[in-house]
């Protein structure tokens, strides 16, 4: 199997005329290669070493998704690069791809689970979910999703043993999904621009450019910067790809978006639209200065399927995320709802 | 080699003619149920099987002119009662799409929602909760929302704790031949424009047929919605709805209640056995700040309907010493009299109790009274047609 894999790929790549490099026509054509292999973005997959074009990138304040590891790849073909944008994702060309690989370490040794590859054609974002396979050698494709079995402990040290869920096409879709269009998310000069990334892919000729005054979000867990930053970058993150006018939960009317000015499309004292019991016993999505009363905490702290936000990729409490929302809205000036 | 070859193959993949893609019943039913899916064509037919297919995760349909046919809606069951994850059972998010012959049961959230979905059809569908009213149930059994040309036909709904049949934000809606029984609100239209809600039965809900108008939500309806020729009967379930929901303020043994819509006309049907009211039509009482937002019911006409039994367990704050006041029972129509002439409130239904009360004003400040309605001529009534394909997909 092994020999075939590597006589495919030297196939591959003659055809292409680039023997070491990523297969662009894996990205770039329309259909769901079978293997993660397939795309040559690592050039060793068990040691998961990326190709040499691909830069590995954090975010400053990264969607939470059940505690695991996330290692993100991007990708750009010979001879491009990102154009720079203050708000939307970088501008990236056709033929760039997003590479992110979730997994749990177990005594220090990180464990794949899946790959989510985003693969910009030129019909759009294409998302495909790759599960990797036990010995961690390749990973298959897996349009519909599956679910996996896990056990880990969180950073408190509490263990978990949960169905891990690999999402299904559509299901990326829906969170990257904007006015029906496949989007990246976290690709973001506000979420990328810490620790000289984006003056490391300026550097790199990546980045057509990069201006003094790039945005940067509040890191959620960095206590010396502002709560109310922190609180709503991690709202932005987790919440935001659908509550936006143009997204999923455009119909909620509740939009967590950095930029929202109007205090009841932020949630407070925002009625619930089509909440059903997700909003239990509660009035309002944030009633200041009482975290309790608030459907939008009381949801995060959920993992029935019928109340849990998000919708998806949850099936434990960020706890941590919940105790700075938390604080934040404990935080809020307390005051009548508004006539 | 073989891998290079399929390759190939796909590159040189062609659109085919429509084809029917078949699921049938048994193990790994999830994977395979959602690759037929994901792998249909627009014009293809996703064929279910009849039995039982045991689902973990909410299934998603976003390719556009899809059928999802079963064998009937008591022969092909969806059943979501192991659910894990996913805000509903089956989401559709793409145009022309037809639901047809099967039944969703037990979704931990919603059962079929279809977002942005224009032009879509449900037809013989059942949406089931099997155990009952329960606040535990999902909110909505079928629940298009922002969409335009909306056809539900023939559907069942059972035991949603919110709306059983729910349109939201949406346009051009016919809401025909259904049952909806056993949710807190039978069917409900929401913020949305020029609907047909007629020939259903609407019966031991909380509420039958729900016609509302809300702040705060990014769509506001043009009105226009019909009710007629439905039986609306016997809603007499207490009402399970979590607090908080719009719905949990519905009081039990509500037939038809308009709240804050304009031009709905509810015409010539059977309603009997509603202990609050056979049609309510009411203000959005509650504190709001949508500037622009309309609280009042406008141009309401209720005429030639068959009122039976009613009034006889009101179940409004207030409701129990109205009637005592009024001789034991309330009259089948209830109005808040909340905006006054304004409303525009005619028809020959009646008599009408009206309670004459200043918008958000307590209770105890109502001054009830028994009206009898004009009946001028009605207005021009706003006709609208649902595309034919949408009426062929249908029959």
């Amino acid at each position: 199997m092994k020999a075939l894999l590597g006589a495919a790929a030297l196939f591959a790549a003659a055809l292409l005329g680039r023997p070491t490099g990523v297969n662009d026509a894996a990205i770039t054509a329309e259909g769901w290669p079978a293997h993660l292999s397939d795309y040559a973005f690592f050039t060793d997959l068990k040691a998961r070493a990326p190709a040499p074009r691909l830069v590995r990138y954090t975010l400053e304040t990264p969607l939470f998704s059940d505690y695991a590891e996330k290692e993100r790849y991007l990708y750009l073909p010979e001879g491009s690069r990102a154009k720079y944008d203050p708000d939307k994702p970088l501008d990236l060309p056709v033929g760039a791809a997003l590479i992110k690989t979730f997994g749990y370490r177990t005594n220090g040794v990180f464990k794949p689970l899946e790959t989510r590859v985003l693969l910009h054609r030129a019909t759009g974002w294409t998302p495909i979910p790759y599960v990797w396979n036990a010995e961690g050698t390749d990973a298959d494709v897996r349009r519909a999703g599956t679910r996996i079995p896990v056990t880990f402990a969180d950073p408190s040290g509490e263990p978990h043993s949960i169905s891990y869920a690999v999402p299904n096409q559509n299901q990326c879709k829906d969170c990257h999904g904007l006015a029906g269009q496949v989007v990246p998310i976290g690709i973001k000069a506000r979420y990328l621009n810490h620790g000289g990334q984006l003056e490391q892919l300026l550097a790199a000729g990546m980045l057509d450019r990069l201006p003094a005054d790039a945005p940067r979000v509040a890191r959620w867990d960095d206590t010396a910067a502002p709560l109310d930053q922190r609180a709503r970058a991690w709202l932005e993150i987790n919440c935001a790809h659908c509550h936006n006018p143009q997204g999923a939960a455009s119909n909620s009317g509740l939009f967590l978006d950095l930029g929202r000015a109007d205090p009841e499309q932020r949630g407070l004292f925002k009625r619930p639209t089509a909440a059903g019991r997700g909003a239990g016993t509660r009035d309002f999505d944030i009633v200041p200065g009482d975290p309790e009363a608030s459907i939008l905490l009381y949801r995060m702290q959920s993992t029935d399927p019928g109340i849990a936000m998000p919708e998806l990729g949850r099936a434990t409490v960020h706890k941590e995320g919940v105790a700075l929302v938390r604080q934040w809205i404990e935080s809020m000036p307390k005051s009548p709802p508004a006539r | 080699m073989l891998r290079l070859c399929a390759f190939a193959a796909m590159l040189a993949a062609t659109p085919a003619l429509a084809k029917d893609i078949i699921v049938e019943a048994g193990p790994n039913a999830q994977e395979r149920l959602q690759s037929a899916l994901l792998d249909a064509r627009p014009g293809d037919t996703v064929r279910i099987g009849a039995g039982r297919f045991e689902l973990t995760d909410g299934l998603s349909l976003d390719v556009n002119g899809v059928t999802v046919r079963g064998a009937g809606q008591l022969r092909t069951v969806l059943s979501f009662k192991g659910q894990l994850g996913a805000g509903e059972g089956l989401l559709v998010t793409s145009d022309d799409v037809v639901l047809r012959d099967f039944a969703v049961e037990d979704s931990k959230g919603d059962g079929i929602k279809s977002k942005g979905a224009d032009r879509i059809v449900y037809k013989n569908i059942r949406v089931e909760w099997t155990g009952g009213p329960k606040a535990t149930n999902g909110a909505y059994g079928v629940y298009p929302v922002e969409s335009g040309d909306v056809l539900i036909d023939g559907v069942t709904v059972m035991g949603a704790s919110d709306a059983g049949i729910y349109v939201g934000q949406s346009n051009r809606i016919i809401v025909r031949n259904s049952v909806a029984k056993y949710n807190v609100a039978g069917i409900e239209i929401e913020n949305s424009g020029f609907a047909e809600v007629t020939n259903n039965l609407a019966t031991h809900n909380t509420g039958g047929i729900l016609v509302f108008d809300l702040p705060a939500l990014p769509n506001r309806g043009a009105g226009w919605i019909t009710v007629s020729g439905n039986r609306v009967i016997d809603n007499d379930t207490p009402n399970f709805a979590p607090p908080g929901n719009i719905v949990a303020t519905v009081p039990t043994g509500t037939g038809v209640l308009v709240m804050a819509e304009n031009d709905v006309t509810v015409t010539a049907n059977d309603l009997s056995g509603n202990g609050t009211a056979n049609i309510m039509v009411v203000a959005y009482r509650k504190p709001f700040e949508d500037k622009g937002y309309d609280p009042y019911p406008r141009n309401i006409r209720l005429s030639g309907n068959k009122h039976g039994r009613a009034g006889f367990a009101p179940a409004m704050p207030g409701g129990a010493l109205l009637a005592k006041m009024l001789g034991g029972t309330l009259p089948p129509v209830f109005w808040d009299g909340t905006g006054g002439d304004q409303v525009h409130l005619t028809g020959d239904d009646g008599p009408v109790l009206t309670l004459a009360l200043a918008l958000g004003a307590p209770l105890d400040t109502a001054k009830p009274q028994l009206i009898k309605l004009d009946n001028p001529i009605p207005p021009p009534w706003q006709t609208f047609k649902l595309p034919a394909s949408m009426e062929a997909a249908a029959k």
